[in-house]
Order: C-alpha cells, then structure tokens, then sequence
C-alpha cells in the first residue's frame, strides 16, 4: 500500500485516534440490519455498517442428507466479493478472500449450534432441509467480514419455510414455520497496525493490517470460532486483549439483531 | 378464456411500480438501481480504466465491457448457482451491444469501461432492468453519453400485447405467448436490443414497437429525474 498513508494511520494511531476520527473500539455508524430485505428469498437480510453494504440470502431445498448424520440436516454458506463492490475484485470463480471469509461465516453458525440440524430432518436417512446461504458485497468499504456474519445470522433469523408437500417445494407459498435459532453468535475482527488493536477496520486501514483476529462469540461470552489473519505474528497478549475486545463488541452487535 | 383484464389490473400498456435512484454503491465511479415491480437490478461502472488482459487492448478507442449476474437467491425457485450461464453470458452480450450506440469511447485507447449488473431479486423483465440501471450508472460515471438507454419488455399474451410482462404472464398456461424485450434510445427512437421468445405475426411488429417507444419515454423521465436528483441532494 501507499507508504506515506500507511505512515500517517500509524502516527494517528499512536496519538489515539483513527483517519475518520474514531476510538479504536469503535464501530462506524449507522449499523443497519434489514430484515426480508429480499423476497425471492427464505430468509435474507441487508447489512450496513457505515458505508459498507452486504446482503445475505437464504434459499432452502431438500436433500439427501451425509451418511455419517443421517438424521441432520446442514447449512452451506457461500460468498460472492463482487466487482461491483471493490475496483479491486475481479469476475471469475471465488477468490481466497471469498473463500476464507464463506468459510469463517460458516463456521461461526456451525460452532455455535444456532441451528438445530437435527430439526431440519424430514425423513431419516432420505430427506432433510438445506440451508443454502449466501452473502454478497454490495459495497465494500472495508471489514466485510464482521458484516457478512451478521447479515448471515440475520437472515436466517428471517428465514420461513416454504411449503412442501413431500415431493414439491412450492417457493410462492412460504409458511410461518422459522428457524430456533440459539446462541447467537456474532463475529468480530480486531487488526493490529503497528502497536495499536483496533475494530472495524476501514478499506484504508484494512490495507494497513500488520494481523487480524476474527472472533465469533456467542450470547454467554463462549467463543466458538477464531481465525487469525494477516502476515505478522500476535502475542499472547495481543490474543488475550482481541478476546476481550471482541466478545465485548459483539454485544453491541447482537443488539442490532 | 382471453386476457381481457391483466391479472395485477395495470392497463395493457402500463409498466409495474419502478423505483430508480443513482450513486448508491459509493466505490463505483458510478450506479444506480433500477427497481420495477419485483425484479431489482444494481448496476456500478468502473472506468475508464487499464485494461487487462492485454490483448484485448484497443489502440483505436476504450471498449464497454458487461457483466449481467443473478445473486444466488436472487431467483423465486431454486437458487441459482453462481459464477454464470449460458444464458447470463447471452444477456452480458446483448447488453453491452444496447449500452454501446450512446457511448463514446474514442478519447480512451487501450481502456475498458467495466458495467456490472447485478439481480439481487428477479420476477421476469431482469435484462430489461439491468440496461436502464447500466445506462443510468454510465451517465452517472460521467462519460460522454449522446442519449441514454431505456428498455421495456413488450408481450403477447392470449392475443393480446401488453407491456412489461410479469411472471405469471410470461408463463401464461394457455395460446401463445410472445415476450419482446426492446432497448431503445429515447431521443432518436433508435432500437439498440431486440430479441423475441415466443409467436406473434408479421404486422403486430409495428405496433409492439410503438408500445415500446411509449413506454421507453416514461421510463427514460424517470431515469431523467433520478439522475437530477442526485445533484440536487448534493446541493443541499
């Protein structure tokens, strides 16, 4: 990235403050979650946090479930970084970036149990529900991450079946059947530039990252997914004050729910 | 039975509700959204900018380069499976070809100028969506445009042409159904997409094209007034 900018966060950050002028445990503002914001879908839901915007669907089919849980039915989460959203993304198959942040959404729902997938079976061994989520970045303005999860939780929580009569799924009928979902849990990235841990990360500041946490924690304070990013390494009380930092956030991020 | 009354009671030559509003994806060097009935389309320009790979360079002039994609839920059946189609790849090519009469690309060599149009919700009329949020997103982009792009859907239903068709009319179970979506240019009239599904007879053409034209007008003040109103909220 750009030195001079690069140069020019980190002295912001060692007199306490950021570019856009915010404490470091500080989100940017409004944060807005649509509920049914799309409806061709199950369930969905339209995040944005300051200038970025997500939207996650949920479409349901009925599948054969995996041998190994015959009597559960299960989630896939998908995520589309599209060009539309970043001169930087590019048309094709999903990238790394995609993929990671798919797969730290997925695992945030899967952790934590916020789904019963064994409510999801219709016939053992034969049927169950799947849950295909997906999450698209309408504008990215930098920490999709901690958006997409939240869009993805919100969004099942929207989620009604649709009617199904053992053989057809009638997607124009959508019955009031929704998921329980328990535990809630909300992903929250910290980055370290230089000394400084900060949340939220702006698209600047994201090109600045020296490392990065994601934490998914869920309402009880218990963590259920963590994945470290970026190119240098974190310390144990990097680790411990990420922690902290994120479960805290991630309260005030449940609220919006 | 004949369709002597549309199922939604619009008038034959009534389009659904439409929604328009430019500069809403804040990255893109221009948007827009076009919003009619329930089908949805965002569209973001970027450019003129470098174009990779290079072989496609153009000495001469820039070159229009769409993409028109379906979010993955974005359909009222099943979901659709991303990464394109034959038929997304179709609709990117007649877009492109009803986007470029207005464009002009000679001050950029060896540039592109990237449109993508994305469906987040579709209920038939979706290409015709995306050319007027793609039109609008170009203008919006600030490039030197010598009109803008309208398009509407004109159809046959049960002996009957309408505009705008909507699902259950586009899958009308009985006689025949044609569906028409034209793309025009509001000021000269010009047609810049044309494509047919469906029956319809040699001398209805003329009348299917007047629909369009009518309806094009409505659509492009609509444009119009949204692109306005951009500027106008800046001033504020």
């Amino acid at each position: 990235m750009n030195a001079e900018l690069r140069k020019s966060i980190m002295k912001l950050l060692k007199s306490g403050t950021r570019l856009d002028g915010r404490k470091f445990s500080e989100f940017r503002k409004p944060i807005e979650v649509q509920c049914n914001y799309i409806n061709t879908a199950e369930g969905s839901a339209r995040v944005k946090i300051g200038e970025t915007e997500v939207i996650a669907g949920v479409k349901m089919e009925v599948g054969k479930p995996y041998p190994d849980n015959p009597d559960e039915g299960t989630i896939i989460v998908g995520a589309e970084l599209l060009p539309m959203s970043n001169p930087e993304f590019e048309l094709g198959p999903p990238g790394i970036q995609a993929v990671e942040l798919a797969r730290v959404v997925d695992r945030g729902i899967r952790e934590s149990k916020t789904i019963d997938f064994k409510g999801l079976c219709i016939t053992p061994g034969e049927k169950v529900w799947l849950l295909l989520i997906d999450v698209i970045s309408v504008n990215d303005a930098g920490n999709l991450l901690d958006a997409a999860s939240l869009a993805a939780l919100a969004a099942l929580k929207s989620a009604r079946f649709p009617e199904y009569n053992g053989e057809k799924i009638d997607y124009k009928k959508k019955t009031d059947k929704e998921l329980e979902l328990r535990n809630l849990p909300i992903a929250i990235t910290v980055i370290k530039i230089g000394g400084s841990l900060i949340v939220d990360p702006d698209s600047e500041e994201e090109k600045a990252t020296d490392a990065r946490l994601t934490v998914t924690s869920m309402e009880d304070g218990t963590l259920c997914a963590m994945q470290k990013g970026g190119d240098a390494p974190l310390t144990k009380e990097d680790i411990e004050k990420m922690v902290e930092l994120a479960i805290e956030k991630g309260k005030e991020l449940r609220e919006c729910l | 039975m004949t369709y002597s009354k549309r199922l939604d009671s619009r008038e034959f030559d009534e389009t659904r509700h439409i929604e328009a509003k430019v500069g809403i994806i804040k990255r893109a060097d221009g948007s827009a959204y076009f919003k009619i009935g329930n089908t949805w389309a965002y569209a973001a320009v970027y450019g003129p900018r470098n174009l990779h790979p290079k072989f496609l360079q153009d000495p001469q002039k820039g070159i229009l380069r769409c993409n028109y994609n379906m979010m993955p839920f974005s359909s009222s059946n099943e979901r659709v499976r991303p990464g394109g189609s034959r038929r997304s790849k179709e609709i990117s090519y007649v877009t492109e070809k009803a986007l470029l009469p207005v464009l002009d690309l000679n001050e950029y060599p060896n540039s592109v100028v990237d449109v993508f149009i994305e469906l987040p919700q579709t209920e038939a009329g979706s290409r015709c969506a995306g050319i007027c949020a793609a039109s609008m997103a170009l203008a919006d982009a600030g490039l030197t445009m010598k009109d803008l792009v309208a398009a509407v859907s004109v159809g046959k239903v049960d002996g009957k042409l309408l505009v705008d068709l909507d699902y259950s009319e586009e899958s009308w179970p009985d006689g025949d159904v044609a569906d028409i979506p034209v793309a025009m240019t509001p000021n000269t009239g010009q047609v810049t997409l044309l494509q047919m599904d469906g029956k319809i007879k040699k001398d209805e053409i003329s009348k299917v094209l007047d629909m369009a034209k009518k309806a094009c007008i409505r659509i492009y003040d609509i444009q119009k007034k949204a692109l306005k109103a951009k500027y106008n909220a800046d001033v504020k």
